[in-house]
């Protein structure tokens, strides 16, 4: 009865531990400090890469601690409020002859399922909300409105996405072993076709999502192990697409009657929006150009410590207000979800201060950008390494919080002169 | 694959719900409709069986009964079987295990619960709490379980009874079982409080012997004449050796008993309610060791006696949890290295990649946990 499939229990938590192949014995942890590096990593003593793992894990500490009601109460709200608006926008969709009708049902529906993937599906499936014990949001249970399994999500993700992250030849969300994002990686004739396949994952990012958990190595090689296992994902996969698609693209037009075809251009719409906005905030965590790969030799023997730095120098935040933060599942708080994968979503904006600190103390970038500017690097970056060559881009400086501005304290006069207006 | 957490019984659906149900399926795929169901009315919930606290009865100082109207037809139960009911306390579901009080076959379908509030226990602390689960307050129900019941029919043989605290409960439940069949014919019923105000369900209790011939209550009160102790019986009870008991309280007592059985009369005879929470709080059996939690990189020093989960929360580890009793599978991780004995039969067990249960394993020497 426990996890046979590969599926890690718990799987937020398991990420933040160190791979075996990674995990140090309390060695150096990397190759000695050198100031001359490019690398922010490389430029640390041991002692300093140690006590900003100890600072982090302070700061996962401290907020695990503070875990209660309140953020039940977010995550219950929130749940409500996306089911609320399904339903809403689903009813309005059976008037879809009606054009208003039509266009509030399939942007309330794009919307829901955009929270529902991200915000909760994503978040829960990392077992963020696992501490609640509530078997109803719990990532053994929870499955998300996306044909790709929970399951198998789990596995390419939590475990090797967020352990290995943006380490060449070990994460597989690097380009998704498809795209050549970075001029660290190696070019293949096949890489001309990125900007191409870019066009197609943007519209059906869920498929992508769900195919490249396939171990293709192993199913080339023709290990008997690996292909049981791709017979088995794919057929999980067909039986969990299948109901997806019976859904969007049969039952609820069919509730349309004569006007279907107006209810499952919508559905197809939502789907499609949610795809591209998914790949959008998606590939602006790690593709952008502030963010920084790595060789396995470069990590080799890494400790607690460096980990921690690697997250931060992988990933890149993105810059909005909190509708935004709120619609990217927080994935716009990339870096401090990277460095702590279990930590519940809401929680990741009050840390953020504290993780800026840490990177000024220690002269270490703090990578975010506004979303437009970050996507367009992305594209750019697509066209650019489809062909052989190409410079690594201009890295982040190092963080420097901006000069808090004076505060300006308005007096009045008063019979001895001024005093304050509002004690 | 059974879901890793712990969740109430699901409520029997008569056919045409359930196919009702798998329609609505796939519409709200990969959702329950029970989702959907829940915006509305929580304890319309098909998955996890919900009820409501009807009433709440003061039974002694710090004993409370609550009456709970399930959302659902009760699925019966026998006198002496126990409930795991499960509440939210700051957010956090915890689950434990209650002996059902009331009577089988209830005309309303209600059943009920006795709480004794034990010092800085969580859940019991909460559900005795008027103002944290009072009338109206939603509780989680599991499955109804448990061995220590009356056999069906008539009992032939006499019976001894013995209970100690809120170890009352089951035994409570198996004399008003016998009333209602009317075979209160040779019973002795021993009974351990530290005072007599302190014996809950002592008035009708005593009232039911007042009246009842067949049904002999010998108090014991152990703040004045300490312990009760099995040297006690052969005075209280000459013929103890002839009779079917039935004993429930805390586990030292039993342990003490049950030597007494083995060693001077039929163990056959005996029957055993080991109350929780006793598992993995220390004593008793097992070796201790040195715990390294893997995920939490917390390292817990477990005393002999003591689960792997009491030594990481110990420590201030953030463990899952659920039952505490072995029963749910919640708590279990995956053994890294070194071996486990299970508190409850000495078993020692596991190796390199094993999933255990960590509420009823102590450690065995050093291990790693995958935690």
């Amino acid at each position: 009865m426990t996890t046979t499939n590969g599926a890690p229990r718990h799987a937020g938590a398991s990420t933040a531990t160190l791979p075996p192949t990674l995990a140090g014995t309390g060695g150096p942890g990397h190759a000695p400090a050198d100031p001359t590096s490019s690398n922010p990593l490389h430029r640390l003593t041991p002692e300093e890469i140690e006590r900003i793992g100890d600072a982090f894990q302070a700061i996962h500490d401290e907020v695990r601690a503070d875990l209660g009601e309140r953020d039940v109460t977010y995550i219950r709200n929130l749940i409500t409020f996306q089911r609320r608006l399904a339903v809403v926008s689903r009813a309005m969709l059976t008037a879809s002859r009606y054009p208003p009708a039509w266009l509030a049902g399939t942007l309330g529906l794009s919307v829901a399922k955009v929270l529902e993937n991200m915000e909760l599906g994503h978040n829960i499936l990392h077992g963020q909300w696992d501490w609640m014990n509530d078997p109803k949001i719990h990532s053994s249970t929870w499955d998300w409105d996306n044909v790709s399994t929970a399951a198998g999500w789990k596995h390419s993700h939590n475990v090797v996405h967020h352990t290995y992250t943006n380490i060449l030849g070990k994460d597989k969300d690097v380009g998704y072993e498809v795209m050549r994002v970075s001029a660290r990686q190696k070019w293949y004739p096949w890489f001309l076709a990125q900007p191409g396949l870019n066009l197609f994952l943007m519209a059906f990012f869920e498929w992508g999502v769900a195919l490249h958990d396939f171990d293709y190595e192993g199913i080339r090689r023709g290990d008997p192990e690996a292909r049981s296992a791709a017979r088995r994902e794919l057929k999980a996969l067909g039986r969990k697409a299948g109901k997806q698609m019976l859904k969007d693209y049969v039952l609820y037009p069919a509730l349309s009657g004569r006007h279907w075809r107006k209810t499952l251009a919508a559905n197809v719409i939502a789907n499609v929006a949610r795809n591209a906005w998914a790949n959008a905030i998606i590939f602006c965590g790690h593709f952008p150009d502030q963010s920084y790969v790595f060789t396995e030799a470069e990590v080799a023997g890494e400790t607690r410590g460096a980990w921690y730095v690697r997250q931060m120098l992988a990933s890149v935040n993105i810059e909005g207000g909190d509708a935004f933060h709120l619609m990217s599942g927080n994935l716009s708080f990339q870096i401090e979800h990277h460095l702590f994968p279990d930590m519940p979503s809401n929680r990741l904006k009050e840390i953020a201060p504290r993780v800026k600190a840490v990177c000024e103390e220690y002269g270490l970038p703090y990578n975010s950008g506004p979303f437009l500017q970050q996507w367009l690097m992305v594209q750019r970056s697509i066209l650019r390494y489809a062909f052989p060559g190409g410079d690594e881009r201009p890295k982040a400086e190092p963080y420097v919080a901006p000069p808090v501005p004076e505060a300006v304290v308005p007096t009045v006069e008063g019979v001895d002169g001024p005093v304050v207006a509002f004690p | 694959m059974e879901p890793l957490i712990e969740q109430g019984a699901q409520p029997q659906l008569p056919a045409v719900g359930r196919r009702l149900m798998a329609v609505a399926k796939s519409f709200t795929t990969p959702h329950l409709p029970d989702d959907y169901l829940a915006l509305l009315d929580p304890r319309w919930s098909l998955e996890e069986a919900v009820a409501t606290v009807e009433r709440r009865i003061v039974e002694a100082e710090g004993v409370v009964t609550l009456v709970l109207r399930p959302s659902f037809p009760w699925p019966g139960h026998e006198a002496g079987q126990y409930v795991r009911v499960g509440a939210e306390i700051k957010g956090i579901r915890h689950w434990r295990a209650f002996t059902v009080t009331s009577d089988p076959g209830h005309p309303e379908g209600l059943v009920s619960i006795t709480v004794q509030r034990v010092d800085g226990g969580l859940m019991s602390g909460h559900l005795t709490d008027d103002a944290a689960c009072g009338v109206g307050a939603r509780v989680w129900l599991g499955q109804v379980e448990g061995e220590f019941t009356m056999p069906p029919g008539p009992v032939g043989t006499p019976l001894l009874l013995i209970s100690a605290g809120c170890g009352v409960t089951p035994i409570w439940a198996m004399v008003r079982e016998l009333e209602r069949r009317g075979a209160l014919h040779d019973v002795v019923h021993l009974h351990s409080a530290r005072d007599p105000s302190r014996f809950v369900f002592g008035r009708p209790l005593r009232e039911l012997a007042g009246r009842t011939p067949g049904y002999a209550l010998h108090e014991h009160h152990s703040g004045a004449d300490g312990r009760l102790h099995r040297q006690d019986l052969d005075r209280l009870v000459p013929d103890w050796r002839d009779r079917q008991a039935f004993l429930s309280g805390p586990g030292e007592m039993l342990d003490d008993f049950e030597r007494h059985w083995t060693e001077h009369g039929d163990p056959a005879l005996l029957h055993l309610e080991r109350f929780r929470p006793s598992i993995g709080l220390g004593g008793g059996i097992g070796e201790g060791g040195t715990v390294t939690f893997g995920v939490s990189r917390v390292s817990a020093e477990a005393e002999p006696g003591v689960s792997i989960l009491v030594a990481g929360e110990r420590a201030g580890a953030a463990l899952p949890s659920g039952c505490r009793m072995g029963i749910c599978h919640s708590c279990i991780g995956r053994l890294k290295q070194g071996q486990v004995q299970d508190l409850r039969t000495g078993l020692v067990h596991g190796e390199p990649g094993q999933p255990v249960r960590t509420c009823v394993n102590g450690p065995c020497g050093d291990i790693e946990i995958e935690l």
